[in-house]
């Protein structure tokens, strides 16, 4: 009778602050209830055209807007019916079938409360949580962490997020540390060289020593030192060749380090390339190359987080959406409304969640981008409510400040 | 030479040059600043050899290539589509006809023509880092290097041009005047093309009506936000798009119409927009690429301009929140001499807050590695070893993630420290039969470094680690 402690195994409490950093990072509360969610996000910076990735083909003025490179249900690359009026981009198989076996939600007309159109600021809005674009250095993720732990009972020395990238997203960026994985590796530093490192730091510059402690536990988890990985110098090739396999690797790694029972339970990551301003290509060339991209990750992930799956759940965001129309030279420039995409076992999925703008000219933000009628922030909120269990009034307050009036989506998960 | 001689003199070469090497530090040590400026009045950063290898003529180069490897591709698989018909008649050799096989072919024709373009990209590389390795402190090679990021294009979008980009724009003008790097940099074809301008076209001019195509916001939208004023400084989705108008035209003569000015820049008046246009409240008449050059430098003179660029400056050389006192006078400077920017430069460094802030900055990637190669007295570089190296730590050479150009924060690069461990064992394992770690300490570093760096390569169980530690060291890592 009474409670159930997790008690270190003779591994773990070898490992030290590893073992503390083991179970530490489960969400306590979901814990609780029995469940032990894992939550990736993955932001796709350049601001992905949301109506070449989910098309309205119901919309009466769908095609008038788009003519030829509309994509529609019965054009030479057919798009895939989602429901009466969405179809989504035939590049993304893996999400339709997801879709299909309710694993997968789409939020479209969606938007942060970002409304000018610069990347930067937009990227910055997007990962800080914050309601504007200013100097921020923590991200919505992070902070979420940091109120999961705010009852004390958790160290904030173990590592609980995980970055993915060379360069940390901001979205992780913050007080609970992160560990940051880089697919492609070379000949590591043997482990006695990486302690004598450790010990340098820790008597010399403590922020390099946090940093290089979160490498340590992490090839403790096998993250790193695989044999899969290329070659030193084997650096992939150039284009969309070296864009899918760096996705694929990126994001299936990723899962493979969440999907352990004593990997860390959040992680990160963020592709670019989807600035589309000339010869999209959403049927067949540039984006539809993206997006099989993306969809080739999805199922890497589904695939290496093995049982884990069912409690997973991985949001796919960005900026901020492109033009409705095509722009002069085929593509389209910076614009407000787009897509989000949810998969996961987690997820009540199986819909399209949308309050559709409609797509006249008057129905257009400032005649020129989809109007967004979705907060992004809403999605995100119920998200963290729901799946990672954390605090409704946080999230309103330090989480996404000045978020107050925007009502986290119910029945995302479960 | 007194300790706090050399220490300034070691902050100098990590601060503001590209980091020291044997000998170095005693030929600064009696006044590191006028080192600083001396190196400044003596370099021409535009002096770095490469005959015969101009943008166009690579970007000619790659495009040729690329033709023959299309044509090779086509004959290979009709040839191929032959074969397999006279297969197909021939009764007993049906079941041999492989489909696709004329697809096989012409792939592999394909292949077998050489591409240019990476061994431009890996000479052009060469070239840079050895230029970085025999700077005496490195100064205007950082310079070089900073703008260069500030004005970035992409080698994944225009690989042929992306070094010669940088030697033919960037510079000529890194010690001259901002507005002459900003026209350089603005009307470059490898700019052009990297933000889509090259294919912009107004709704009114001869070809838009011709053809339904028309304007592409993107190059615009970036001089404002990144490469002048800076975002959220004031100017509109209006303005955006008048200048997007106003660029109308500013392209580079196609390639393969052209063998020998295929690929340089030139105004096309037939994609230009016709008439006046309004950017950020005043008006500018349409004369043709004169009006483009009006607007470039009128945002070249700009308050805003002078204040972001100062602000960038500092911040990539002194600290990520650089003092406001440097900023301010940097700002001064900038405006004063109508942006010349090597009195910007001199202004920095004989400011006394460059100098009393803390060595807190943790250095980029391709700063870090190069510091580490000067360090053991290397002046030659492997370009596939060295592009490879900075691949894997996150900063690809002319290869920013966007238009933004890498990060120069600590919060940035600092969870990347661990790849770094990886890459110092790696050079120390094979620098390590001819560099002496004590060696590196005594006489590059001029013994500035902790007692715990010290000892920790003093106890270090080979060579190869002490090296490795010591490259790892906060004093290799910060400035």
């Amino acid at each position: 009778m009474g409670f159930r402690h997790h008690l270190p195994n003779r591994r773990e409490a070898l490992l030290g602050a590893g073992s503390l950093f083991a179970w530490s990072q489960m969400p306590r509360l979901a814990r609780a209830e029995g469940r032990d969610p894992r939550l990736l996000v993955i932001v796709l910076r350049g601001a992905l055209d949301g109506l070449g990735a989910v098309a309205p083909v119901g919309d009466p003025d769908w095609i008038g807007l788009r003519s030829d490179r509309a994509l529609v249900l019965d054009g030479k690359t057919p798009a895939l019916p989602l429901d009466s009026f969405f179809a989504l981009n035939p590049a993304m198989p893996n999400l339709y079938r997801l879709y299909k076996a309710q694993q997968a939600t789409i939020v479209h007309a969606t938007a942060t409360p970002y409304r000018e159109r610069s990347h930067f600021d937009g990227q910055d809005v997007l990962e800080s949580g914050m309601a504007r674009p200013g100097a921020v250095d923590t991200g919505w993720l992070n902070r979420a962490l940091v109120e999961l732990a705010s009852d004390g009972q958790v160290d904030l020395r173990g590592s609980r997020a995980l970055g993915v990238g060379a360069v940390t997203p901001l979205v992780v960026r913050g007080k609970a540390p992160v560990m940051s994985w880089v697919p492609q590796k070379l000949l590591a530093a043997s482990e006695d060289t990486q302690a004598r490192l450790l010990d340098l730091y820790q008597h010399t510059d403590p922020k390099l020593a946090v940093a290089l402690q979160a490498r340590v536990r992490l090839a403790a988890l096998g993250g790193t030192g695989g044999m899969d990985a290329p070659a030193p110098g084997e650096l992939p090739e150039f284009g969309i060749a070296r864009l899918r396999a760096y996705v694929a690797e990126t994001a299936g790694t990723a899962a493979r380090v969440l999907a352990k029972p004593d990997g860390p339970r959040v992680g990160a990551a963020s592709f670019v390339g989807w600035d589309t301003h000339i010869n999209e290509g959403a049927a067949s060339g540039q984006l539809a190359n993206l997006l099989g991209a993306l969809d080739v990750a999805l199922a890497a992930i589904e695939t290496n987080m093995r049982d884990a799956w069912r409690e997973t759940v991985v949001a796919v965001v960005t900026e901020f959406g492109r033009t409705a129309r095509i722009n002069g030279t085929n593509g389209t420039d910076h614009g407000t409304g787009t897509v989000a995409l949810l998969v996961g076992g987690a997820l009540r999925g199986g819909r399209v969640i949308a309050d559709w703008p409609g797509l006249k000219q008057a129905q257009l933000y400032e005649d020129r981008d989809l109007k967004p009628t979705t907060d992004l922030r809403a999605m995100l909120k119920g998200l963290l409510r729901d799946h990672l269990r954390v605090d409704e009034r946080a999230l309103a307050s330090t989480v996404f400040p000045e978020s107050a009036d925007v009502t986290p989506t119910s029945g995302l998960v479960g | 030479m007194s300790s706090s001689a050399k220490a300034e003199a070691v902050l100098a070469l990590h601060r503001f040059g590209m980091g020291p090497r044997p000998g170095s530090i005693a030929a600064i040590g009696a006044d590191p600043r006028g080192a600083l400026i001396a190196e400044l009045e003596r370099s021409s950063p535009s002096q770095i050899a490469l005959p015969g290898l101009s943008s166009a003529k690579a970007f000619r180069a790659v495009n040729d290539a690329n033709a023959k490897r299309q044509a090779k591709a086509i004959l290979a698989r009709k040839e191929q589509d032959a074969k397999t018909q006279q297969m197909a008649q021939a009764p007993a050799m049906t079941e041999g006809s492989t489909p696709g096989a004329g697809e096989m072919a012409a792939k592999m024709a394909a292949e077998a023509v050489p591409d240019p373009g990476r061994q431009i990209y890996l000479e052009e590389a060469r070239i840079r880092t050895e230029a970085a390795f025999g700077a005496e402190i490195g100064f205007a090679e950082r310079l070089v290097w900073f703008w260069s990021n500030h004005f970035c294009v992409s080698a994944d979008k225009i690989r042929s041009m992306s070094g010669a980009y940088e030697r033919e724009a960037i510079r000529p003008h890194v010690l001259g005047r901002f507005v002459d790097l900003l026209l350089a940099a603005e009307g470059h074809p490898a700019m052009l093309f990297y933000l889509d301008q090259t294919v912009s076209m107004g709704t009114n001019s001869i070809a838009g009506m011709n053809r339904t195509r028309g304007l592409n916001e993107n190059l615009a939208r970036e001089i404002l936000e990144l490469h002048t004023l800076g975002v959220r400084s004031g100017y509109t989705q209006d303005d955006v798009i008048a200048f997007a108008n106003v660029l109308t035209g500013w392209t580079l003569v196609p390639p393969g119409d052209n063998p020998e000015h295929g690929g340089e820049f030139i105004f096309n008046p037939r994609l230009h927009e016709p008439g006046a246009q309004k950017v950020l409240g005043k008006s500018y008449e349409d004369e043709t690429v004169e009006q483009g050059r009006a607007v470039l430098r009128d945002l070249a003179a700009h308050p805003a301009t002078a204040t972001h660029v100062a602000t960038k400056l500092a911040r990539h050389f002194v600290a990520d929140a650089p003092p406001p006192a440097l900023v301010e006078r940097m700002t001064k400077v900038f405006v004063d001499t109508e942006g010349d920017l090597k009195e910007v430069a001199r202004a920095m460094v004989k400011s006394d807050e460059a100098w009393t802030q803390p060595a807190s900055k943790l250095k980029r990637p391709s700063e870090w590695v190069v510091g580490m190669v000067r360090a053991t007295g290397i002046t030659q570089a492997d370009p596939k070893r060295f592009t490879d190296g900075q691949a894997l730590l996150g900063e690809p050479l002319w290869r920013p993630p966007s238009p933004k150009g890498f990060p120069d924060d600590e919060g940035s690069w600092i969870d990347g420290v661990g790849r770094r461990l990886d890459v110092a064992n790696n050079f120390a394992e094979r620098v390590s039969d001819r560099v002496d770690p004590q060696d590196v300490i005594e006489t590059v570093l001029g013994s500035s470094v902790s007692a715990e760096v010290m000892q920790a390569v003093g106890r270090a169980e080979s060579r190869q680690q002490a090296l490795a530690l010591l490259f790892m060291s906060p004093e290799f890592q910060r400035r």
